[in-house]
C-alpha cells in the first residue's frame, strides 16, 4: 500500500528473514574476532593497499577529475529528484525494444518474479553474473528452494559459492581469501579439478575458466545485475573484467536482469561521466576490460527474451530522508572500502551485510531500518577518507553522524526509560550548559589525580571507561584547569575586558603544570 | 590583533598547557588574547554521538560567547571543524534563523591555529626553538575537513634546531574518533597500533599534532608501551622558548 | 495495487517527504572536458591508443589500406592460443557478413546459425570496429554488419580487430558521442582479466585471450582523411 491520505509515506524497508542485509552480531562484537585474525588482516592490508595505490595513480592522470565528480554527484541527485519519471521512461523504452519490465517491492517479490520466469523456461539451472542486488535479496537461496541451481560465474563469487561463504567486499568479494585458501577450496569443491593444482593465480584462473566454459556454452538462462540503465534509450550496462558477463548476457536464450531502482540515469550522455568515474575508482584502471550495453532484444544477436526486474527493497525508505538519500547515489565502485582504516582491519563480514565498509554503514541501515543495523553508523572514526575517494562525492561522514542522530531518536522514542548513555550525555550537556557548573566540574576532575599519582599517568579505569584503559594510558588530570589558571593569573581580564594584560610570560614546567614566573601575576 | 581563544573542553580540563602555549605564542607575536569565560564546549561529542538536540544549547552558548570576537582561534582541528561544518546543521534542524545566521558568522571567524598563523597573521617563522627530533601527524579533521594542507609543516620547518622527520602513512587515522575509541575499542586499538609503529619507526623523540584528542590516543598508547616517545601539541612546540628541556 | 503502482507511489511520497518535489531539479555542471584535445585520427592520438593497447598486452600492427589482408594474416599467424585447447596455428576463422571479403580469404562467414558450441570450435574471429577511445585504449563493437553479432567476437579465443585511423578519437565523451545507444554494444579495453585472487591481475579468463589490433593508417604522410 502506498502513502495514506494523511500524506505520510510508508517507510517500507527491506523485510527480515530474506537476503543478506543483516548480521547476527553487532559490529563491535564481529570486529573483535576479525581484528584478531592475522591471515585476514594480512590479506586485507595487501589487497586494499594495492588498489589504493593503483587508484591514486590513475585518478592523478585525470585533470578534470573534480569536475567529473561534481557532474556525477549532480547526475545522481537529479535522477533521484525525478526517479519515478525516469523509471517510467526506462520502462517505456525497454518495452518498445522487446524487453519486459517487472517491478518488485521487496526481496520476496523479486525472488518470486525471477523464480517464475526461470520456471517458465523449463530450465533448472541458470548462469549468473556478479550482482550485488541478487546477493542482497538472497536470490540463489530462493532459486535453490525452487530446485533451480544458480551457478556463479564471477571468479570471486565462484570462490565464495564453492567455499560456502559470504562475500566480504563489493568489488572483490573473495578478498578475504588468499591463494592457498582458494586452491584448497577448488581442490575440495570443484568437480574434475586437476589434483596437482598449484596456488598460482594464473593456474587457478585457468581452472576456473575450464570449469565454467562448458556451462556458458550450454546455458539457456542468464541472470545479471546492471551497473546503469539509461532512461531515455532503455539501455542497460554491465561493467566487468573477466568476460563472464559477456557470456551470460549474450549466449543464453533468456536474460533476467535484477536492478536496484536507484541505478537508472536520465540520459545516454550521462554515461560519459560515469564510465570515466567508475573504472578508475573501482579497479584503478583507465577502463575495465569489458562493458556490455544492450537495449531490449536485438533479433539475431543475444537473448530472444529479456526481463528487467526493478527492485525497491528499502530504497524508497532511504529516498524519503533528505539527508540519508544521498547514499543511493552509490555506483558500487568500492573506493571507500579500500581507503577505510576500519574496513582494512575488520573486513566486510564484520558489517553483517553484503554492503560493507563506509557506504555499507550508511546504506544497509537505511535499507533495513536503522534499528536492524544500529551498530553500523558507529563503525567509523569519521576520518573522512571515504568522502575524498568517492567518485560521486557522497558525504559519508555527514550521513554517519545523521544516522547516529536517527538511532538516538529512535531509541529514545522506543522506551520511557533513557539509556545509560543518554543519561550521561544529558548530564554532560547540563554541566556544559553553564560556565559556573562547568568550572566546578573541571575542578572536580582533579580527583582523577589520585588515580595517577604514583606514575603520573592513569593505567586503569572502571567500565565503561575501561574500554580506553585496556590498551591506553590516560594522562593525569592537571592540578589546575585552563580557566582557573587564566582567572588566577589575569584577574583583570577575566571578564574579557579591553585592557591589555600585564605580567610576564607563563612557564610550562616539567611536571606539565602551568605555573607563573616572575611577578606572580 | 585581538584574538579570542577557544580553548576547547578537553583543553580546558585535561590539557591546559596547550591553551597556555597558544596564549604565550600569540602574545610573543604581539597580539592580544582574550578568553571569553562563557565558553564551555562546542558540542562535537554530542553531535557525533547522535545527540544533536542536546547540542543546541551548546551551539547557542558558543556563538554567544564569541560574538564579540572578530577572530577566534582554537588549537584543535576537530573543534574548529565542528564550528565550521556542524553548528549550522544543528541550528537549522533545532534552532531558528537567527541562530543559523550566527553560526555562519561564527564559522567565518573561527580558525585552527596553523590557519590563523599562516593565513590570517601571515607568519611562518614564529620565533620558536625546539632542538629535538619531531614527527608530525596530520589529524583527520584538519587534513580533510579544514584542509589546512602543509601549513603545520611549514611552521615546524621554521622552528630553530628542530629535526623534522616525515611520518610514514601519515594520513591514516589514529583511531580516536571520539566515542569510537570506546564503542569500537578493538578496532581503535588496531588502528592505534599501526600508527604507533610508524611513529616509533621514525626514531622521533616527540610526536606532534594539532589536536589534543589524537595526541591523547597516540600518547596513551606510547605511554602504555613505555616507549619513551612523547606527544606535544603543535602549539607547545611553536611556543617553545629557547631551552633544551622536553616538557613531560 | 500492482507492484508498479506501489513502487512509483512510494517514490513520489518519498520525494515529497524529503521536500525535493517542489525544488528545481539540480543542474548538472558539465565543466569536465568534452574532448581530449587531440584530433581524431591524428598521429598523436594513434600513438596514444597504441600505447594503451600495448599496456593492456594487446598486440598492435599498423598498415596502409592496401595491406590489410596481409597484416590480418600475419596477426592470425602470430596468434597462438595461450594455454590448452587453442595452442598452435590458427586454422578456422569466422568473420561477420559485412567484413570486406578480401580481408580474410577462406574465412567462414557467419550466417547467424552457429551455436555457441559451434563457435567454440572456431580458432579466431576478425571484425572491424565502430570507434576507439585512445585515452583508455577502448575499442567499441556495435553489431554493425562488419562487426557481427556479439557471440562471434566472444567465444573464439583469438580476436583480430581492424580499426581505421579516422575511427580513433581521444576521449571517452567523444567515443560515446559516436555511438547509437540502442545497438548491442561491447566496449573492449584489452584482454579479459581478473584481480580476484589477492588482487594480482591475471589475464585470460573468459572471452578471447588474444586481442590483436590492426590499425589502418593512410598511406601518405599527410593529414588523415576522415
Amino acid at each position: 500500500m502506498s502513502g495514506t491520505f494523511l500524506g505520510m509515506p510508508e517507510m517500507t524497508t527491506a523485510p527480515r528473514g530474506v537476503g543478506h542485509l543483516r548480521g547476527d552480531r553487532s559490529f563491535p562484537d564481529a570486529a573483535r574476532g576479525a581484528v584478531a585474525d592475522a591471515q585476514l588482516r594480512h590479506n586485507l592490508a595487501h589487497a586494499t593497499g594495492t588498489i589504493r595505490a593503483k587508484r591514486e595513480r590513475v585518478v592523478a592522470e585525470v585533470d578534470d577529475w573534480e569536475q567529473l565528480r561534481l557532474a556525477g554527484a549532480a547526475v545522481k541527485a537529479a535522477t533521484m529528484a525525478r526517479l519515478d519519471e525516469h523509471l517510467e521512461r526506462l520502462e517505456r523504452e525497454v518495452t518498445a525494444r522487446g524487453g519486459v519490465v517487472h517491478w518488485a517491492r521487496d526481496a520476496h517479490e523479486a525472488n518470486r518474479v525471477v523464480t517464475d520466469l526461470v520456471r517458465a523456461t523449463g530450465e533448472r539451472e541458470v548462469v549468473k553474473v556478479k550482482s550485488m542486488a541478487t546477493q542482497e535479496i538472497g536470490l540463489n537461496e530462493a532459486l535453490a528452494d525452487a530446485g533451480i541451481e544458480a551457478l556463479e560465474t564471477d571468479l570471486a563469487e565462484l570462490i565464495v559459492q564453492l567455499g560456502h561463504d559470504r562475500p566480504s567486499h563489493i568489488l572483490v568479494p573473495a578478498i578475504h581469501r588468499n591463494r592457498a585458501e582458494i586452491r584448497d577450496i577448488f581442490l575440495r569443491e570443484m568437480p574434475g579439478v586437476d589434483p596437482g593444482l598449484t596456488d598460482e593465480p594464473r593456474v587457478l584462473a585457468e581452472q576456473a575458466r575450464r570449469h565454467l566454459r562448458a556451462r556458458f556454452l550450454s546455458a539457456r538462462v542468464g541472470v545479471s545485475g546492471a551497473n546503469f540503465a539509461v532512461a531515455d534509450t532503455g539501455t542497460c550496462l554491465v561493467v566487468e573484467s573477466e568476460g563472464n558477463g559477456r557470456m551470460c548476457l549474450t549466449l543464453p536464450d533468456t536474460l533476467i536482469t535484477v536492478m536496484g531502482i536507484e541505478k537508472v540515469v536520465p540520459s545516454y550522455r550521462d554515461l560519459e561521466v560515469m564510465l570515466q568515474l567508475l573504472p578508475r575508482s573501482s579497479t584503478g584502471e583507465r577502463m575495465n576490460p569489458y562493458t556490455s550495453a544492450w537495449t531490449g532484444v536485438t533479433p539475431g544477436d543475444g537473448p530472444g527474451a529479456f526481463h528487467l526486474v526493478l527492485l525497491d527493497n528499502g530504497r524508497t525508505a532511504a529516498l524519503a530522508d533528505r539527508t540519508g538519500r544521498e547514499a543511493l547515489h552509490c555506483i558500487r565502485c568500492s573506493a571507500c572500502l579500500n581507503v577505510c582504516p576500519v574496513y582494512e582491519r575488520t573486513g566486510g563480514h564484520a558489517y553483517g551485510s553484503v554492503y560493507p565498509g563506509p557506504i555499507g554503514a550508511v546504506l544497509s541501515p537505511q535499507l533495513t531500518g536503522v534499528e536492524d543495523n544500529a551498530s553500523l553508523p558507529y563503525a567509523s572514526s569519521l576520518c573522512g577518507a571515504c568522502f575524498d575517494a568517492c567518485p560521486v562525492r557522497i558525504d559519508i561522514p555527514n550521513l554517519l553522524v545523521d544516522l547516529r542522530r536517527r538511532h538516538v531518536d529512535e531509541v529514545s522514542a522506543a522506551s520511557r526509560v533513557p539509556s545509560a548513555e543518554a543519561v550521561a550525555m544529558a548530564a554532560a550537556a547540563w554541566t556544559m550548559g553553564d560556565a559556573g557548573r562547568w568550572r566546578r566540574a573541571g575542578r572536580a576532575g582533579r580527583l582523577g589525580r589520585l588515580l595517577g599519582r604514583r606514575r603520573g599517568r592513569i593505567g586503569s579505569l572502571p567500565p565503561p571507561l575501561s574500554a580506553w584503559t585496556t590498551s591506553r594510558d590516560l594522562p593525569q588530570p592537571p592540578a589546575e584547569t585552563f580557566r582557573d589558571w587564566w582567572a588566577r593569573t589575569r584577574p583583570a581580564e577575566s571578564d574579557v575586558s579591553a585592557t591589555p594584560r600585564r605580567g610576564g610570560p607563563t612557564d610550562t614546567s616539567l611536571s606539565g603544570q602551568a605555573r607563573p614566573r616572575g611577578d606572580g601575576s | 590583533m585581538r584574538i579570542g581563544l577557544f580553548v576547547t573542553c578537553l583543553g580546558d580540563t585535561m590539557f591546559p598547557r596547550v591553551g597556555q602555549a597558544t596564549v604565550r605564542l600569540l602574545e610573543r607575536l604581539g597580539h592580544e588574547v582574550v578568553f571569553p569565560a562563557d565558553q564551555t564546549c562546542c558540542g562535537q561529542m554530542h553531535v557525533n554521538t547522535g545527540y544533536q538536540r542536546q547540542a543546541l544549547a551548546l551551539v547557542r552558548r558558543h556563538t554567544e560567547a564569541f560574538a564579540d570576537c572578530e577572530v577566534v582561534v582554537a588549537p584543535s582541528g576537530s573543534c574548529v571543524g565542528c564550528v565550521r561544518h556542524q553548528h549550522r546543521t544543528v541550528a537549522q534542524r533545532y534552532g531558528d534563523d537567527g541562530l543559523v545566521a550566527a553560526t555562519e558568522e561564527s564559522a567565518r571567524r573561527t580558525y585552527e591555529l596553523s590557519e590563523l598563523l599562516v593565513d590570517v597573521l601571515g607568519v611562518e617563522d614564529v620565533g620558536a626553538s625546539f632542538p629535538h627530533r619531531v614527527t608530525y601527524h596530520p589529524t583527520c579533521h584538519s587534513l580533510r575537513l579544514l584542509r589546512v594542507g602543509d601549513k603545520p609543516l611549514r611552521l615546524l620547518r621554521q622552528v630553530r634546531n628542530l629535526e623534522l622527520v616525515e611520518l610514514p602513512a601519515a594520513d591514516e587515522c589514529c583511531g580516536f574518533g571520539g566515542t569510537f575509541a570506546l564503542k569500537n575499542a578493538d578496532t581503535s586499538t588496531a588502528m592505534l597500533a599501526d600508527k604507533m609503529r610508524h611513529v616509533l619507526g621514525t626514531g622521533a623523540d616527540v610526536l606532534t599534532a594539532g589536536d589534543s584528542s589524537c595526541l591523547m590516543q597516540i600518547g596513551g598508547g606510547l605511554s602504555r608501551l613505555r616507549t619513551g616517545t612523547r606527544t606535544l601539541h603543535l602549539a607547545e612546540i611553536l611556543a617553545s622558548p629557547a631551552d633544551d628541556r622536553v616538557p613531560a | 495495487m500492482s507492484a508498479r503502482e506501489d513502487v512509483l507511489g512510494r517514490i513520489r511520497s518519498a520525494n515529497r517527504a524529503a521536500g525535493v518535489d517542489t525544488e528545481p531539479v539540480p543542474v548538472v555542471p558539465r565543466d569536465y572536458a568534452a574532448t581530449g584535445g587531440l584530433a581524431a585520427g591524428s598521429v598523436e592520438v594513434l600513438d596514444l591508443l597504441e600505447d594503451r593497447l600495448v599496456d593492456y598486452r594487446a598486440t598492435v600492427r599498423r598498415c596502409a589500406g592496401a595491406d590489410v589482408a596481409d597484416t590480418v594474416r600475419a596477426a592470425l599467424d602470430d596468434a597462438v592460443g595461450v594455454v590448452g585447447e587453442h595452442a598452435g596455428r590458427v586454422r578456422t576463422v569466422v568473420v561477420p557478413p559485412g567484413l570486406p571479403p578480401d580481408w580474410v580469404p577462406g574465412a567462414v562467414v557467419d550466417d547467424g546459425t552457429r551455436t555457441a558450441p559451434d563457435l567454440d570450435l572456431v580458432d579466431a574471429v576478425v571484425t572491424a570496429a565502430t570507434v576507439a577511445a585512445a585515452v583508455t585504449g577502448t575499442i567499441v563493437l556495435d553489431g554493425s554488419p562488419d562487426q557481427g553479432r556479439r557471440a562471434i567476437s566472444l567465444v573464439p579465443d583469438v580476436h583480430v580487430c581492424v580499426l581505421r585511423a579516422a575511427q580513433v578519437v581521444h576521449s571517452v565523451p567523444e567515443m560515446l558521442a559516436r555511438l547509437e545507444p540502442t545497438r548491442p554494444t561491447t566496449f573492449v579495453s584489452g584482454p579479459s582479466a581478473t584481480s580476484d585472487i589477492e588482487l594480482e591481475r591475471v589475464e585470460g579468463v573468459h572471452g578471447p585471450r588474444t586481442l590483436s589490433v590492426v590499425l589502418v593508417t593512410p598511406s601518405t604522410s599527410g593529414p588523415p582523411v576522415t
